[in-house]
C-alpha cells in the first residue's frame, strides 16, 4: 500500500462540497459537506433514514448526485459507477454480503478481482494480506462453512487486494460477536496506521468513541454535528444524531415471575436448506410477566427458532411446544394463535405484512384466527379497518392518508403497526424476533415500552434479537442461542457483557462440533 | 452496456389501469406492420379485424359465444396466477371436462332421458376438469414438480385421449367413419331463434361475479391473494399453502372444465377432434389483458373474441392466413407483460466493464 504522508497536510484526500440528492420530491441528501484525510478513521453517524447510505452510495459511484461536487486530492471528480471509484481507490465494504455459499474462500475473492488480473499466486496474495492485518482465512474453505465474522474478512480482503486508499464499511459490526468486533478494530487501526482512510458508518456510538478520529453526525438528510468523538459522551453523540436528549426506557419494578406459560422440552427441528440452521434438544421455560431474551450472532438459528415456536413448522413431537398447558407442537400458527399467543416475524415487509396490501388487510392477515375481523368465512373489512385505527392510535402510527397500503408506511412506523397489531390483542405469550431493527430511535422505545407493558400485565414475552443493547434493556433473562442450541438461562441483572459475547462466540463454552 | 430493470416506488393505480389500453394499441401497431409486409393495407385489415365485426348482428352473436369459453377459463385461471401458480394447461382441462361430460349424453342417448342429463353432465364436465388439473397440482404438491410443465404436458395427453375416444369406442357407427361421436339429444337451448346465442352464455357473467365476490370478501380469495403478493406472509397468516396450491388448481381446472362442456352441449352438440381452437392458451391471454380482475377479463374476453372473428373475416375478405390470428394474439400477449414490467420497473441502461 503507498504511503500518503505528503497528503495528510495538504488538500483531503476526498471532500464532498454542497452534495445534494434528490429522490422525487423527496431530499435525501441536502448540502453535505465532509472531508476525510488519509490516515483518518471517519465515523459517519445517523439513524435509520438520515442519509448516510445515499452519501455512501454516492462516494461509491452507486449513485449520482443532483447538486454539488467531489474532489480528490484537491481535483474534481466525477464518480459515474463503483468502477471510476475503484480507479481511484475507493473500496467498499458493504452490510450485506455479496458472497457465492458453495464457492471457496479463494473463489470468492477472485471473482471479485478485475478482469485481466491474474490469479496465479492469489493464495499467497490472501495470505500476505491476512498476517498483515490480521485477517486469517483458509483459501480453500467453502463459503457456508464459515461465521459471519469470517465472511466479512472475505469482503474486507476483496477490497485490500484492490489497495485502497479509502475504504468504506457499513455497519461491519452488527452481525458480529464483541469478540469479532474487538479484533476487526484492530484491523481497521493497523490499515490507518498504513495511511488508508476509513469511513466508518454505524448507529453505534461506543464503536466510534472507540475506533474514530472524527465523526459527522447526519440527520434528516444534513450535517448536523462534526466533533471528536473521543472528546465527546455518548449521550451528547446520541443527543446529536436523534436531535434530542433520548429518553430511557422506564424499568418495571422487580417483580417475580409468574407460572410457566411456553414450555420447549427437547425441541428438534430439521433445517428447512442445506445451509440452514438445525434446532437441537431445545428445552426452556417462559414465565408469566417475564421478557426472556434471545441473544446471538445471525444465522445462529434465529429464523428456525421463531418457525418452530410460531407453528410456521411443525414439529412431530406434540409436547416439544407447550403453550399455557396446551400441547402445540403439531399445531399450525393459527391454532397456536388461538391459544392466546402473538408472533411478530423478523421481517416486515412480507412475512409480517404485504407490502401492496392496505393496513386493514393487513390486520386480517394475523387476526383472521381470533375472531373479529372474519365472520364464516367472509371478511369484515369494516372490523378489519376499525382495529387498524386502534393500532393507530395507539402506537402512534403515523400513516398519511386513511388506511393506506403497508409500503407506503416508513419502516419505523410499520413496525409499531405490526408489533401494535399483536400487542392490543393482549396475548398471554408473545414471541418477536427482532422487533426493533432497522428502525429509528423513537419507534424503538414505543416498541419496546409496549413490550415491557405486556409483560408487566403478566404475559410471557420471549424476544429474539441481534442487538445486544436491546437484550440488556428490556430482559428479564437471557438465553443465548449459538449452532441451533441454547445455553442457560442467565439473569440479566447480573449476566455481563463479555460472558455473554463469549456465549455468542462459542455456544456452551465448549469447542462446538460442526 | 446492459439493461437493468429497477422497481418504482408507486407506480400508480392510473397507469396501472392504462397498460393494458396501450399493450393493444401496441399490438395493433405491430400487426399492421406484419399485414403490411404481406403486402396488404394495414387500414383494410384493421377496418375488417376490428371494426366490421362489431357492425353486424351475426357477429355480435358470434362474439358472445367465443367469449363465453374465454372468459370462463380465464377467470379459473386467475385464481392460479394471483396465487403465482402457473396454469398452463387449462386447453387440457377443457377438453377432459368436455369428455367426461359426455359421457352422460353419450349413454342415455336415444332412451329418451329427462332433461336431468344437461345440469348433470355439466357438473361431471366440472368434476372431470378438476380432477385433471389436480393432477399437475398434486404432483406439485407431493414432489415439487413444476406445475407449469406437468399441466402444460398433459394438454397433449388430453388432446389425445379425445382423438382416440371418437376414433375408437366413441366413434357414431352411422357416422359415415368421421373422427365423432353420435350428435347429442341432451343440449343446451338456444336464447333467439336462428341464432347461435346458447343457454350456456348466461353463465359467464355469473362466474365473474362469483370470482369477484370470492376474491374480494371471502377468507378463502383473501388468502389467494396474500399468497401470491407474500408467501412468507401467506405462512405467517396460516394459509396452508399446499391447500392452496389444490383449492386453486380445482377452481381453475373446474372451471376449465365447466367451459368445455358447454361448448360440446352448446355449440357442437357432440365430440370431436378440435373442439377447442386454443381456447385453453387464449384465455391466458385474456387473463392478463384484465390483470386477473373479473371485470377486465369480461373486457379481455371480449377483445379477445373479436380478434377471432375478424380473423375469420379477413380469411375471407384479404385472404390473409389465420395464422395471422394467432400471431396477433401472441404478440398482444407479449405487449401485456411488456406493459405490466414497464408500469412495475424503470428500464436503466447501465454501462458497465463486466457483468
Amino acid at each position: 500500500m503507498k504511503r500518503l504522508d505528503g497528503d495528510r497536510t495538504g488538500a483531503p484526500l476526498i471532500g464532498l462540497r454542497g452534495i445534494v440528492k434528490r429522490f422525487g420530491s423527496m431530499v435525501a441528501n441536502n448540502r453535505i459537506d465532509l472531508d476525510i484525510r488519509a490516515g483518518e478513521i471517519h465515523a459517519l453517524l445517523g439513524e435509520n433514514g438520515a442519509g448516510k447510505s445515499t452519501l455512501v452510495k454516492i462516494i461509491d459511484g452507486l449513485l449520482q448526485p443532483t447538486e454539488g461536487m467531489i474532489l480528490w486530492q484537491g481535483r474534481e471528480v466525477v464518480l459515474n459507477s463503483p468502477e471510476d471509484a475503484a480507479a481511484l481507490g475507493i473500496g467498499m465494504v458493504s452490510q450485506h454480503f455479496s458472497l457465492f455459499d458453495n464457492l471457496t474462500v479463494a473463489e470468492n475473492i477472485a471473482v471479485a478481482l478485475p478482469p485481466n488480473e491474474s490469479l496465479a499466486g492469489l493464495d499467497a496474495r490472501i495470505a500476505a494480506i491476512g498476517a498483515r492485518y490480521g485477517l486469517a482465512l483458509e483459501p480453500s474453505r467453502p463459503v457456508w462453512s464459515l461465521t459471519a465474522g469470517e465472511r466479512q474478512r472475505i469482503e474486507i480482503v476483496r477490497a485490500l487486494l484492490r489497495e485502497p486508499r479509502l475504504l468504506i464499511l457499513d455497519e461491519p459490526t452488527s452481525v458480529l460477536t464483541p469478540q469479532e468486533a474487538e479484533r476487526l478494530f484492530v484491523t481497521l487501526k493497523a490499515l490507518a496506521a498504513s495511511g488508508c482512510a476509513l469511513l466508518y458508518i454505524t448507529h453505534r456510538l461506543e464503536e466510534v468513541r472507540q475506533l474514530c478520529d472524527k465523526a459527522t453526525v447526519l440527520r434528516l438528510g444534513r450535517v448536523v454535528g462534526s466533533c471528536s468523538p473521543r472528546e465527546e459522551s455518548v449521550q451528547r453523540l446520541a443527543a446529536l444524531m436523534v436531535g434530542s436528549e433520548i429518553e430511557d426506557i422506564r424499568p418495571v419494578a422487580a417483580h417475580t415471575p409468574g407460572p410457566v406459560r411456553m414450555q420447549l422440552t427437547g425441541l428438534n427441528l430439521p433445517p428447512a436448506d442445506p445451509h440452514g440452521v438445525a434446532l437441537r434438544d431445545l428445552s426452556l421455560g417462559l414465565r408469566a410477566g417475564e421478557i426472556l431474551g434471545i441473544a446471538g450472532v445471525a444465522g445462529n438459528g434465529q429464523s428456525e427458532l421463531f418457525a418452530a415456536l410460531s407453528g410456521e413448522r411443525v414439529v412431530a413431537d406434540a409436547g416439544a411446544v407447550v403453550i399455557d398447558g396446551v400441547p402445540v407442537g403439531r399445531h399450525g400458527i393459527d391454532r397456536r394463535r388461538r391459544c392466546n399467543a402473538a408472533f411478530v416475524p423478523e421481517e416486515r415487509n412480507g412475512h409480517g405484512a404485504v407490502p401492496r396490501m392496505t393496513l386493514s388487510e393487513n390486520v386480517v392477515l394475523s387476526r383472521h384466527a381470533t375472531g373479529g375481523v372474519v365472520q364464516r368465512g367472509l371478511v369484515d373489512l369494516e372490523a378489519a379497518k376499525a382495529v387498524a385505527d386502534e393500532i393507530v392510535t395507539a402506537f402512534d402510527v403515523r400513516r398519511g392518508r386513511n388506511d393506506p397500503l403497508a409500503c407506503i408506511l416508513s419502516g419505523g412506523n410499520l413496525q409499531k403497526f405490526v408489533v401494535g397489531r399483536e400487542i392490543l390483542r393482549e396475548p398471554g405469550v408473545l414471541v418477536v424476533n427482532q422487533p426493533t431493527w432497522g428502525v429509528d430511535a423513537g419507534a424503538s422505545l414505543t416498541i419496546r415500552q409496549a413490550l415491557i407493558g405486556l409483560a408487566a400485565r403478566g404475559a410471557a414475552v420471549l424476544v429474539i434479537s441481534q442487538d445486544l443493547d436491546e437484550i440488556f434493556a428490556i430482559s428479564d433473562r437471557i438465553v443465548v442461542i449459538h449452532g441451533g442450541e441454547l445455553s442457560e438461562p442467565v439473569s440479566a441483572r447480573t449476566a455481563t457483557r463479555e460472558a455473554i459475547g463469549l456465549l455468542m462466540a462459542s455456544g456452551k463454552g465448549q469447542p462446538h462440533a460442526a | 452496456m446492459r439493461l437493468e430493470l429497477v422497481p418504482r416506488a408507486d407506480p400508480g393505480a392510473r397507469a396501472r389501469a392504462l397498460a393494458p389500453l396501450f399493450a393493444l394499441l401496441a399490438a395493433v401497431l405491430i400487426g399492421g406492420v406484419i399485414v403490411a409486409l404481406m403486402g396488404r393495407s394495414p387500414l383494410a385489415a384493421f377496418h375488417v379485424y376490428f371494426v366490421q365485426p362489431l357492425t353486424q348482428g351475426w357477429a355480435l352473436q358470434e362474439i358472445a359465444v367465443k367469449a363465453t369459453p374465454l372468459l370462463i377459463i380465464a377467470i379459473g385461471l386467475s385464481f392460479c396466477y394471483r396465487a403465482n401458480l402457473w396454469n398452463i394447461g387449462a386447453e387440457g382441462q377443457f377438453i377432459i371436462g368436455a369428455l367426461v361430460g359426455s359421457i352422460l349424453p353419450l349413454v342415455t342417448h336415444g332412451t329418451g332421458a329427462g332433461a336431468w342429463v344437461v345440469p348433470a353432465a355439466i357438473v361431471m364436465g366440472i368434476v372431470g376438469g378438476m380432477l385433471f388439473a389436480l393432477i399437475p397440482a398434486g404432483l406439485r404438491v407431493a414432489f415439487g414438480v413444476s406445475e407449469i410443465l406437468t399441466s402444460l404436458m398433459l394438454v397433449y395427453v388430453a388432446e389425445l385421449t379425445l382423438d382416440y375416444l371418437v376414433r375408437g369406442p366413441w366413434r357414431d357407427p352411422k357416422g359415415f367413419n368421421f373422427p365423432q361421436t353420435v350428435s347429442f339429444d341432451a343440449t343446451l337451448p338456444y336464447l333467439v331463434d336462428g341464432g347461435r346465442l346458447h343457454a350456456g352464455i348466461l353463465l359467464a357473467p355469473l362466474v365473474a361475479v362469483a370470482a369477484w365476490f370470492v376474491l374480494k370478501h371471502t377468507l378463502f380469495g383473501f388468502g389467494v391473494r396474500v399468497a401470491g403478493e407474500a408467501p412468507k406472509a401467506a405462512r405467517f397468516a396460516g394459509f396452508r399453502p399446499n391447500r392452496l396450491v389444490l383449492s386453486a388448481f380445482a377452481i381453475s381446472g373446474g372451471l376449465a372444465g365447466l367451459a368445455g362442456i358447454l361448448e360440446v352441449l352448446g355449440q357442437i352438440g357432440q365430440l370431436k377432434p378440435g373442439i377447442s381452437p386454443g381456447y385453453g392458451f387464449t384465455a391466458i391471454t385474456v387473463a392478463f389483458l384484465g390483470r386477473l380482475s373479473p371485470v377486465g377479463m369480461i373486457f379481455g374476453a371480449l377483445v379477445m373474441a373479436l380478434t377471432v372473428i375478424g380473423g375469420e373475416n379477413a380469411q375471407i375478405a384479404l385472404k390473409l392466413p389465420l395464422d395471422l390470428t394467432r400471431v396477433f394474439q401472441g404478440v398482444l400477449l407479449m405487449c401485456v407483460l411488456a406493459a405490466d414490467a414497464l408500469v412495475t420497473y424503470e428500464v436503466r441502461f447501465v454501462s458497465e466493464a463486466r457483468a
